[in-house]
């Protein structure tokens, strides 16, 4: 790493000096293109976050691909039923790395007020790793822009190389994750339990 | 609208030996409907649509009920002979109802600007006996909602063109609407669960507990 201190002299010189990891961070989080799909009222908001008032573009964001094989970032906007679930996920699949998935709103982090029903996916993470989570229903374009500046800077803070660097540069770590399938009660299987176990909850006796 | 004592006279005099009865409503709407058997299903439709006092064009909802089998204890005294002493003994009797499922359709007319006029069929019972006439040959609108309650009631629509689940997938077992169904074991439960999910949840935590040691 650089002295801190030369790096400021150098500037003073009008020499920029930076790292590959600084730039290559860099370009990769002011050019996030999100998978274009919404799923309900959330997507709503993920539409106004792009359009001119909060104008997502500032970021670097505003190609909304509709191939998941152009896509960075998936969007989880809105109510993942049980039937619509496996393909979430297959999207999610076909998606190459480096990938992140932002779940916005009640519905896609919990199963929100439809938790307790027979047919919504109680949370998106049972499945597929989520970076940022965004409570909510729906939330403001404000909080989308939040957990995207959010995301940046995990994206910023990404090491390249040694044991603290992301999923996408590990050869152990999956890339894909498995789809679940339709039972004959549920998807089978309810959850990736590498991914996801049930909260403890201390209850007060 | 013709009263509908009216109109069960008229069907039937056209329908002879057709059992349509009335239905009376004691909640706040009063929404009086009628009760029209499985066989007759299909020709009262037919009549409600085109018959010119009526012109029914227009099925506006349609939509099931589940009735669960009903059990009702009732308490009787009854005086017997208990080795040569008479006896006031009390038994309790038990009535059991078998439960049916019903399916209710809102009827309009746009023609005649008037409705809605509901009536209800029901099937014979809740295992089996589970069929009904399909109403899309008389009112094609029907079609979804006929596929939404054989999917979340299994009411099964004798006629019906393409009888398929629809919110479900095609692989899924249950009727999720129907009061016996039982949700898959996935819950999450929050801190401050109460009622049925607070007693769900403790044996939930001792389920728990008992693999943790």
């Amino acid at each position: 790493m650089m002295d801190e201190g030369l790096r400021r002299e150098l500037s003073r010189q009008g020499i920029f000096t930076t790292t590959l990891e600084g730039l290559y961070n860099w370009g990769r989080k002011n050019s996030i293109w999100p998978l274009q799909f919404g799923l309900a009222c959330c997507a709503i908001e993920m539409i106004a976050a792009s359009m001119a008032r909060f104008d997502l573009a500032r970021f670097g964001a505003e190609v909304f691909r509709p191939s998941p094989r152009q896509a960075d970032l998936m969007i989880v906007a809105g109510t993942v039923t049980k039937k619509m679930a496996p393909q979430v996920v297959r999207l999610y699949n076909q998606m190459p790395e480096p990938k992140y998935v932002i779940a916005m709103g009640a519905c896609a982090i919990s199963g929100g007020p439809f938790k307790q029903g027979y047919n919504v996916l109680k949370g998106i993470d049972r499945y597929i790793p989520v970076d940022v989570h965004i409570p909510g229903c729906p939330p403001r374009p404000e909080a989308l822009l939040h957990a995207f500046m959010t995301l940046q800077k995990r994206i910023d803070q990404q090491r390249l190389t040694g044991p603290s660097s992301p999923r996408h540069l590990k050869e152990s770590e999956p890339s894909e994750f498995p789809i679940p399938a339709f039972g004959a009660h549920d998807l089978t299987p309810g959850k990736n339990p590498a991914l996801w176990s049930p909260p403890k909850i201390i209850r007060g006796s | 609208m013709e009263p509908l004592e009216q109109l069960i006279a008229r069907i039937n005099s056209t329908f002879p030996g057709s059992e349509v009865s009335l239905m009376p409503n004691d909640a706040p709407s009063s929404q009086t409907s009628l009760l029209v058997s499985r066989k007759d299903g299909r020709r009262v439709a037919e009549f409600f649509k085109s018959d010119s006092l009526l012109r029914m064009d227009f099925l506006s909802n349609l939509t099931g009920v589940d009735w669960p089998d009903t059990v009702t204890k009732q308490k009787i005294k009854t005086k017997r002979n208990v080795d040569g002493v008479e006896k006031e003994i009390e038994e309790t009797v038990e009535t059991r109802k078998p439960g049916f499922l019903e399916v209710v359709y809102h009827l309009y007319s746009m023609e005649l600007q008037h409705g809605p006029l509901i009536f209800r069929m029901r099937t014979e019972n809740r295992v089996d006996g589970v069929h009904l006439p399909s109403l899309t040959p008389v009112w094609r609108g029907a079609e979804l909602q006929e596929r939404e309650v054989f999917d979340l009631y299994g009411v099964r629509f004798e006629g019906h063109p393409d009888l398929r689940r629809l919110l479900m997938w095609e692989t899924f077992e249950d009727h999720p609407m129907r009061k016996d169904y039982v949700e898959p074991d996935d819950y999450e439960f929050e801190p401050t669960a109460h009622d049925e999910v607070l007693t769900k949840a403790k044996a939930y935590d001792s389920c728990a507990v008992a693999l943790r040691t």
